[in-house]
């Protein structure tokens, strides 16, 4: 019995976990035939009910019935349901003020359960920002929705016409006679909606009710304290690493020692007779070591003993040669020139021409917590408690790779450390799948520190050449841009042919995919220009650690740092203040002459104000002082949400080491939902972003990355941070009284132009451009003696 | 195996591990506690931090048997129901993003208090400086302690003026 009960329990301990304030109170799963409780202990045949769930199948939650995504209990609180995940930015939050006020339910009566498979409509998961400009638009509606359902029932139940009606936190009552109410609970309380919804795919989720006009919201707007923070400070949250079944068996995982090798022997008697030993698992060259404890699977990947053969050919240049072998290397693909007017001929005519080169190396992900994964293969499914940002494709990619039904394979969304991306290709999930399947018990895969940060996912090195042309007057007139990055088979989202156990294991598609080298979405007016990409390779294509994929805006700190660096060279080749001569440039586009430059202008002048900026061109006269200061300021845009960041630097002319002291950024994604939530995220995004200008760098000999661990792989640290942050969150519109001022995306956009903000104020205090991130002292103070000899 | 005492919270368990299991584990996996992680396995980032006898210990290379002082996890912070001023300072601050090394943060600004209530931003830097964020909420960690080191001062301050009323 009670064995039986255990696996239940887990499941509501993983959705209590994904949301604390989630009671042990009965909720409601509203995507099977009839109302299921999982809280077996409250009603009658709730524990039966509760295997049942367990059980399976699982069929996907129906996105087009309003059950779905609300439900309404009978102490009139509400449940929502929503196919995304929350990363630490809020956004599960933000999500709840939006269904509330479109529900008009007060924050505190509601809950919300995120990303679990076989529980909440596939809406992806997470990434590309996209969270609040695009999936919070069918939570609006569909809350919208059901208020609209409620009135009408309401309307019913009282005798009066719904204009009649008036909504105040879950409870209808009539205008002119306030006496008569119902409440939502009172209606459709443990009960469901029974109403089906329209729409062509789960984003265009709407019913018959409109959202409420900008105006009329009251909950959003506010900033509500996050949910998820006070577990997390006491220690009580149930994250997918505490994840524990009973039987569960430990696993570690065993690399090739040098990339692209090819495991020739296992001597399992070298861990045989260790404690705990359960089974070496071996395919292809994946391996992996199962044990009863933890850390005697820890022991046991150390002491097996297996022996690999090298590939025949370097896998990769040392790190220290990477951009030479970037500009010597043929393209495996290029992209077709982005060309406005004739770039050729308007920098032979320029008054002068300025050329630079940029370059970033790999970055990694290096999350402060290895990827793990716990997989349990009881009754015949596979449940994978996980943090898998993208849980509905991890569940897809598990069941093609397992050869199982898509209906018996479920992911159980739960809280983890930092994604960015990391958990889009959720290596270790598939891992814990396929042990789990193999031993026929449930299984926990954690990798290791060297592992994570040798063979996670990595953004895409860059080189990039830039040319530039001013008229005599100091205007920019043309613009050529050509970027390589090494992004050959970038790794795409749970695939069963890319993730790392699968290419390790030999099950490979045919045809890698082709990656990408980005070019900048220009805003600003540039009469000519000439944009280029191109892709190259490394030699070691499949089982390398040198995988790229998807980092937090993935190409957007490289190409910002070159074309907000460059942008930057030009302003003071033009002996022109840097902020005044991109103003210049946003006045002077043709692209969008009311949105897009009305917003840009704004959000620059708001940086300009709070820093207090004075106008100036860099860099500034040089002083004797060994401590230089100065100031830089970069702009972009990413999908619709547009910064501008300022950063004031100190250099020390001694050592090299770059601080800055002071960040501020202007920030506009149009409404915010929650400005606290927003403001920390732009924060942190900035301090990310802060991390990859002065520390971060993927590091590799010939065989294999050497950068492995936080000594060797260096990371931003309490005695970086800067003394003042600043946060101006504009989020103008042109016409701030439109009802549908739209909410964008704001995971990213603060991260894009650190760098470039960064070594801009350099150059200012010192008059040294930095081309190449991270700005480390030792590079830095080379740059400064290369300048002074 | 070896039965191994711990004091963890100031309740006493008696578990069979191998003594060299670090203590991580052990209290992961055996007492069921859910605060230090396992970020490293290195000392290197302070997720796993737990407090032995005042001082901020990284449990991850720490072998059980050598823990012979009482023990005190992120569980065991509050007090009565009520939240360590550091946790309550930490929700006031909305500090985490993902959250995942708060432990470590929380733990090793507790050990840094307890050893200097007063501290200047700068020891704040200094005290702070092992405990790794990959999600960068460092100046939302430092706002934080500062937080708290105010709020002691205040209390302080207020304590002493009402001795001066009462004297």
């Amino acid at each position: 019995m009670s064995t039986s009960l255990q696996l239940p329990r887990a499941v509501e301990d993983a959705l209590r976990a994904v949301n604390p304030s989630l009671s042990r109170r009965s909720f409601l799963r509203s995507s099977g035939a009839l109302v299921l409780s999982v809280s077996f202990g409250a009603a009658p045949g709730g524990r039966a009910l509760a295997q049942a769930v367990q059980a399976g199948p699982y069929p996907d939650p129906d996105f087009l019935q309003l059950d779905t995504w609300i439900v309404i209990h009978p102490d009139n609180t509400a449940t929502f349901f929503v196919g995304k995940t929350d990363g630490g930015q809020g956004t599960g939050t933000a999500f709840r003020q939006m269904m509330c006020d479109e529900l008009d339910i007060a924050y505190e009566k509601t809950s919300l359960v995120m990303g679990s498979t076989d529980v909440t409509p596939d809406q992806g998961g997470s990434g590309g920002s996209d969270a609040i400009e695009r999936d919070g638009w069918p939570m609006r509606r569909v809350a919208a929705e059901a208020r609209r359902v409620l009135l009408e029932l309401a309307s019913e139940r009282l005798g009066a016409s719904v204009a009649g009606l008036a909504v105040r936190d879950g409870t209808i009552g009539i205008v002119a006679d306030p006496s008569k109410s119902v409440t939502y609970a009172e209606l459709v309380g443990g009960k469901r909606f029974d109403v089906t919804l329209t729409g062509r795919n789960v984003d265009a989720t709407t019913g018959e009710a409109a959202v409420k006009p900008v105006q009329d919201l009251r909950i959003v707007g506010q900033s509500v304290p996050r949910y998820d923070i006070p577990a997390k400070v006491d220690g009580s949250l149930t994250w997918a690493v505490d994840m524990k079944v009973p039987g569960m068996l430990h696993a570690r995982n065993v690399r090739p020692p040098v990339a692209g090798a090819t495991l020739r022997s296992v001597d399992e008697s070298s861990v045989a007779s260790l404690p705990g030993f359960v089974r070496v698992v071996r395919s292809g060259n994946y391996l992996a070591v199962v044990c009863e404890r933890e850390e005697q699977a820890i022991a046991a990947a150390r002491q097996l003993k297996a022996e690999w053969t090298p590939p025949a050919e370097a896998p990769f240049p040392p790190s220290t040669e990477l951009f030479d072998y970037i500009r010597r290397a043929v393209p495996t693909s290029s992209g077709e020139p982005r060309v406005t007017g004739d770039t050729q001929a308007a920098l032979a005519a320029a008054a002068r021409v300025v050329e630079a080169e940029y370059e970033v190396p790999f970055q990694g992900h290096t999350a402060i917590g290895p990827a793990h994964a716990l997989a349990d293969p009881s009754d015949g499914q596979m449940t994978i408690y996980s943090n898998d940002m993208k849980s509905y494709g991890l569940r897809n990619g598990v069941a093609r790779f397992l050869g199982m039904p898509r209906d018996r394979v479920r992911v159980v969304y739960m809280d983890g450390p930092q994604v960015y991306g990391r958990t889009a290709a959720d290596d270790v999930g598939f891992e814990a799948a396929f042990l789990a399947n193999e031993l026929e018990r449930p299984v926990r895969v954690q990798w290791m520190r060297n592992e994570e940060t040798a063979w996670d996912t990595k953004g895409p090195p860059y080189v990039f050449k830039l040319r530039g042309g001013l008229d005599a007057e100091g205007n920019l007139t043309a613009l050529e841009y050509d970027a390589r990055a090494v992004d050959f088979n970038h790794l795409g989202y749970n695939e069963p042919d890319t993730v790392l156990i699968a290419q390790l294991m030999g099950r490979r598609r045919e045809r890698p995919a082709a990656g990408s080298a980005a070019t900048p979405s220009i805003k600003y007016g540039i009469p000519n220009q000439r944009l280029t990409g191109h892709v190259v390779a490394l030699p070691l294509v499949w089982e390398t650690p040198l995988r790229t994929g998807n980092l937090r805006d993935p190409n957007g700190p490289q190409v910002t740092f070159a074309f907000e660096g460059f942008i930057d060279e030009l302003a003071a080749a033009a002996r022109k203040d840097p902020a005044q001569f991109r103003l210049g440039l946003i006045e002077a586009s043709a692209e969008d002459d009311v949105f897009r430059k009305a917003r840009s202008r704004s959000v620059v002048r708001a940086a300009l104000d709070k820093y207090g900026w004075d106008e100036r061109p860099s860099p500034k006269p040089r002083s004797a002082a060994t401590i230089a200061t100065g100031r830089g300021i970069a702009y972009t845009y990413r999908s619709n949400t547009v910064v501008a960041v300022i950063a004031e630097v100190e250099v020390n002319r001694e050592t090299g080491g770059v601080w800055v002291k002071r960040f501020v950024c202007a920030h506009d994604c149009g409404l915010a939902i929650n400005p606290t939530g927003l403001s920390h995220t732009v924060e942190c995004g900035m301090l990310h972003g802060l991390s990859r200008a002065l520390w971060e760098e993927v590091q590799f000999d010939a065989e294999k990355v050497t950068s492995v661990d936080w000594a060797s792989h260096p990371s931003l640290r309490h005695s970086d941070t800067p003394e003042t942050i600043d946060v101006v969150l504009v989020n103008g519109d042109p016409n701030p009284d439109r009802p549908d001022l739209p909410h964008y995306g704001a995971g990213e956009t603060s991260h894009k132009p650190v760098i470039a903000a960064v070594a801009n104020a350099v150059y200012d205090a010192t008059g040294v451009r930095l081309r190449r991130a991270p700005f480390r002292k030792e590079r830095v103070l080379a740059a400064l003696r290369a300048a002074q000899s | 195996m070896a039965v191994v005492s711990l004091r963890v919270n100031g309740a006493t368990h008696e578990v069979d591990v191998d003594p060299s299991t670090p203590l991580l584990y052990v209290l992961r996996n055996d007492l069921g506690l859910r605060g230090p992680r396992f970020g490293c396995g290195l000392a290197q980032c302070g997720a796993c931090t737990v407090i032995v006898d005042g001082v901020a210990t990284r449990s991850c290379i720490m072998p059980t048997s050598a823990v012979t002082g009482a023990i005190t996890t992120l569980e065991g912070l509050a007090r009565d129901g009520t939240l360590h001023p550091l946790q309550q300072a930490w929700i006031d601050e909305q500090v985490p993003q993902c959250g995942y090394c708060q432990n470590g943060q929380i733990m090793t600004a507790k050990a840094l208090l307890d050893r200097n209530p007063n501290p200047t931003d700068a020891e704040i830097r200094e005290g702070m400086e092992g405990a790794l964020c990959r999600c960068m909420t460092y100046y939302r960690i430092q706002a934080a302690i500062k937080r708290v080191v105010r709020g002691a001062a205040a209390a302080a301050g207020a304590g002493n003026r009402a001795e001066e009323v009462a004297g």
